[in-house]
């Protein structure tokens, strides 16, 4: 993301500084992780210390401080899934993207995360793509679910 | 200006508007041990080493003293065993992450806190937050931060500040309670910006 863009999301925000996180989200959502270069420039343009930014970017999950695949596969590890085989599931998932929980694939096509509970436990095991539920999962499915994605 | 008067330890203080208790407590000769206190910065209120116990109001309350207003008519005690006992637990805590700091073993040794109490911690840093609010508030520098949170939370140097002041400067490093925070700097600086050893007379 180029100066300019930031900027302009500043801008959208009043270039309040208490407005800090919702600038780090919008910056978020659209390159998927903060650079470095862009917490310089919000520090800058907002007059909050690259010290309080970086405490507050490593403090929310929702923020990543490395750049994340195109798609960001959840899968869900919580005690529903787990007895239902959400362990085989992620074994897949490692296996076919050859990364683990937390990585992100060298052509950033996938980044992988575990998660407590997607709060569907009738459908379990689950596993979420780009916000798209997948449910009921074999390990074979998953192979063919994760095909779908370029 | 000395307008509220109250109890401690059964002696009558007067304390002025806006004084936190260990400050009225401490004005009046009354000692409260303290970990992350330092006069110069705005109270924190992480050590929790400062617990008093407040009678107010009809009922009794543990509060962390350096954050808590002093009010008209408090009866506050500083010592009891149950304060005692408290104090103990969340030194051995402490000592769990660095046992051999010199300004904790002091303590423990006026409560009684055993250093094996608990299984050691691999990080030395007690989060006491003196070298990151001292470089915020009095040096504005901002070379140094937390990062993370919970169980991972711990202090993070900014390499491109740090290598700019850090070494004009050293003020956090007496104040570290653990000797962590010079670790971390000999760490950053030998990674990031590291000394040339000519230059080095």
């Amino acid at each position: 993301m180029n100066d300019d863009r930031i900027d302009q999301i500043i801008e959208s925000h009043q270039s309040e500084a208490s407005s800090l996180i919702q600038v780090l989200l919008d910056i978020q959502s659209e390159d998927r992780w903060l650079s470095k270069e862009a917490l310089s420039r919000v520090s800058e343009k907002l007059d909050v210390p690259l010290r309080r930014i970086q405490h507050i970017a490593t403090f929310y999950k929702a923020f990543s401080l490395s750049p994340k695949g195109r798609h960001e596969v959840h899968i869900c590890m919580g005690t529903a899934c787990h007895v239902r085989g959400a362990g085989r599931v992620l074994e897949k998932v490692e296996a076919v993207t050859g990364i683990g929980p937390g990585e992100t694939d060298l052509d950033m096509k996938f980044s992988l995360e575990t998660v407590n509970c997607l709060g569907c436990c009738a459908l379990g095991p689950v596993m979420e793509i780009d916000g798209t539920t997948h449910g009921r999962l074999s390990a074979a499915d998953t192979t063919d679910v994760l095909q779908t994605y370029e | 200006m000395k307008s509220i008067r109250m109890q401690i330890d059964g002696k009558e203080v007067q304390a002025a508007k806006g004084m936190t208790v260990l400050e009225a407590a401490r004005s009046a000769g009354i000692s409260i041990p303290t970990l992350c206190h330092h006069e110069q910065l705005a109270p924190f209120g992480g050590c929790r080493l400062c617990i008093v116990e407040v009678e107010a109001h009809g009922g009794k309350n543990i509060v962390a003293s350096c954050v808590f207003q002093a009010e008209d008519d408090l009866i506050i005690n500083t010592r009891s065993d149950k304060i005692d006992r408290i104090r103990k637990s969340i030194l051995e805590l402490l000592l769990a992450h660095a046992p051999e700091s010199p300004r904790l073993q002091e303590l423990a040794k006026d409560y009684g806190a055993d250093k094996d109490k608990f299984p050691q911690e691999a990080s030395f840093c007690v989060h006491c937050g003196l070298c990151v609010r001292y470089c915020a508030e009095v040096k504005q520098l901002n070379a140094v931060g937390f990062i993370d949170r919970g169980i991972r939370k711990e202090i993070a140097f900014l390499p491109e500040i740090a290598s700019k002041e850090c070494n004009d400067c050293k003020e956090c490093f007496p104040l570290c309670p653990t000797s962590y925070l010079q670790a971390a700097f000999v760490l950053v600086e030998s990674l990031a910006f590291p000394r040339d050893q000519a230059t080095q007379a």
